[in-house]
């Protein structure tokens, strides 16, 4: 043991010829200065595309507020769009972008969480060993093909319950259900990950009790995840907001401020979608208006996250 | 494996591990009564033989301390006596817990009344995320209290000694709280919901010494009403607080499962224990 000791090398303490004031000098290391600009860099660039793409339709949306034939008050109270006619409303647009975004979390908020609670307090191993990549391969179908599956098979069922004559063939409710489906695998894995994360010591205090496993998992475990939930209603939201195929295919390409579900009605994203297929000269008032419906897009989600994070900080029960 | 034996039975037949429940010569102790106790247990964890055959008897109204080195299986013994293994998917317990002579692991015991009559106190504490107030109440409704809440509160507070300095601010997160204010308070939602046993695992393994004393001057008001099993791995601690001990250690024969090696009075088993094993253990030669 000693011995072994004794034969590693050791710099002696006393030795006169080591320049103790070089050796403990701070030495340039190149590759970590690289390493940190080029992480800075990545980072960097997510912020740099948002403030790009804010410069860009803060830009067009001023163009097109300042036009003329353009009256702001009409844009924000108006409930016709009609571009032709010279009308820039934007409710119809924001009415069925609303609309169909409800449908879809009334079906995604449920199913999402009641599968993560599923997944993270009740499944067995091999049931979850099925159901999570099942769920990843759900969240893995283009949209397009969801828009599709919404036109050919949840229209026709739609119509098959209430009625051809109450359901139209382009319109909301399907849209929404579809969108909804689409989004259960996000709303899912996002509340799972904030279910596990509630730490199992909270969960042995209730067993402990006489806790039921209903019991720990409604009363302690769901309020201990609550912002987490809220997180990914949140996600939810914005995706449903911002999705573009499905109710491009499945929600009809009329705008009209209608509340019933089974009518078309065109939302901001479809409407977007299918005038910039189009014939589109730049700088008409057709293109600029797209991106002040864009930029209206980019509003309801900002203002969304921001109430949603107020509530979040509000209610957060804290476990740690 | 006995065929269903009585739990007195064990107790007078089982005397390699237990002694007679009679007054031990130094301690003056009044006809001792049993409250709970492990008949032949042994607990595997898949095919890991974790515990291997023991068998104690808890006096009622009694410390009882479980002391041994790191991994021979204190923790998961004292998870028997309530069932909380049951939430390892991969645990498997045989033999029996005896409570008011019915075996815990009977088919048809319904695990969620166990754990009401025998309440655990865990090693962190852990309060649930709702205020002082909460905490205890959400614990007494579970178990169907229907009485004056402030007034059961107020008691479960004051019998975990928490309730002078809590009592100006039961709306607030029992998260608010220093750590041994929060395992007093995990203590008093334990008692609120009236169980006969208090298992306690490493209670102040995460306390500041002044809050560890607090703790355990709490559990000496405690043991008047309640039974308490108690794992340390804090010598002194067992040796302060409780008045039996039970020393657990790894079996030699290469499974290396944890067993029960001696089961006595604490001033027996800190000052002339039978086996050298303990001896060593409690003198602090190895562990």
């Amino acid at each position: 043991m000693t011995q072994a000791l004794s034969s590693l090398p050791v710099t002696d303490p006393q030795d006169r010829h080591v320049d103790w004031a070089a050796r403990l000098r701070r030495k340039p290391r190149p590759v970590e200065t690289v390493v940190q600009g080029l992480l800075f860099l990545c980072g960097a660039i997510s912020i740099l595309t948002t403030l790009g793409i804010l410069l860009v339709l803060g830009n067009e949306s001023l163009a097109f507020f300042t036009d003329p034939e353009v009256n702001v008050f009409e844009f924000f109270t108006g409930t016709h769009w009609q571009p032709q006619t010279g009308d820039f409303g934007v409710w119809p647009l924001v009415n069925a972008t609303l609309m169909t975004s409800a449908i879809a979390m009334v079906v995604a908020m449920p199913l999402g969480i009641f599968a993560a609670i599923y997944l993270s307090e009740y499944a067995a191993p091999r049931a979850k060993a099925i159901l999570k990549p099942t769920l990843e391969i759900l969240a893995g179908i283009p949209t397009v093909v969801f828009g599709f599956f919404a036109l050919t098979f949840i229209t026709p069922l739609l119509r098959s319950i209430f009625g051809e004559d109450t359901v139209q063939i382009y319109n909301n409710a399907s849209a929404g259900l579809v969108m909804g489906l689409m989004i259960v695998p996000l709303i899912a894995s996002m509340s799972e990950d904030a279910l596990s994360a509630v730490p199992r010591t909270l969960r042995e205090g209730a067993y402990g009790l006489g806790a039921t496993k209903l019991e720990t998992t409604v009363q302690v475990v769901l309020p201990a995840a609550l912002s987490g939930l809220v997180a990914a209603f949140i996600i939810g939201v914005s995706r449903a907001v911002g999705e573009t195929m499905i109710v491009a295919i499945a929600a009809g390409a009329t705008s009209q401020l209608t509340f019933n579900p089974f009518e078309a009605a065109e939302t901001i994203t479809g409407h977007i979608a299918r005038i910039s297929g189009g014939d589109l000269s730049y700088g008409s008032l057709d293109y600029t208006s797209l991106f002040a419906l864009a930029l209206t897009l980019f509003v309801i989600t900002l203002g969304l996250n921001l109430v949603s994070r107020w509530l979040v900080n509000r209610f957060r029960e804290q476990y740690d | 494996m006995s065929n269903t034996p009585t739990l007195q039975k064990t107790i007078m037949t089982d005397s390699t591990r237990l002694k007679p429940l009679t007054t031990n010569a130094g301690t003056a102790s009044e006809p001792s009564e049993t409250a709970i106790a492990a008949n032949h247990i042994n607990i595997f964890y898949g095919a890991f033989k974790a515990i291997a055959d023991v068998s104690m008897a808890v006096e009622a109204r009694k410390i009882t301390a479980i002391i041994g080195p790191s991994g021979c299986g204190k923790s998961t013994m004292l998870r028997a006596f309530n069932r909380m293994n049951d939430f390892v998917p991969t645990a498997r317990v045989e033999g029996e817990i005896l409570l008011h002579g019915q075996n815990l692991y009977a088919p048809g015991v319904d695990p969620v009344e166990v754990r009401r009559r025998v309440g655990m106190v865990f090693q962190k504490p852990n309060p649930f995320p709702k205020s002082i107030y909460d905490n205890i109440a959400w614990a007494a409704r579970l178990n169907g209290y229907r009485g004056d809440m402030d007034k059961l509160v107020e008691e479960s507070l004051r019998a975990a000694a928490l309730w002078d300095e809590v009592k100006d601010k039961l709306k607030q997160s029992g998260l608010s709280l220093s750590g041994g204010q929060q395992q007093r308070l995990c203590i008093a939602r334990t008692i609120a919901i009236r169980p006969e046993i208090i298992l306690m695992d490493e209670p102040c393994s995460a306390l500041d010494p002044i809050a560890t004393i607090k703790i355990e001057e709490l559990m000496q008001e405690l043991k008047q009403r309640y039974t308490i099993i108690i794992v340390t791995h804090n010598m002194q601690q067992a040796a302060r607080v409780s008045d039996r001990t039970a020393m657990m250690m790894l079996t030699e024969d290469g499974k290396r499962s944890g067993t029960l090696i001696e089961f006595d009075d604490t001033n027996v088993i800190f000052t002339r224990p039978k086996d050298k094993r303990t001896e060593d253990y409690v003198s602090g030669r190895f562990g």
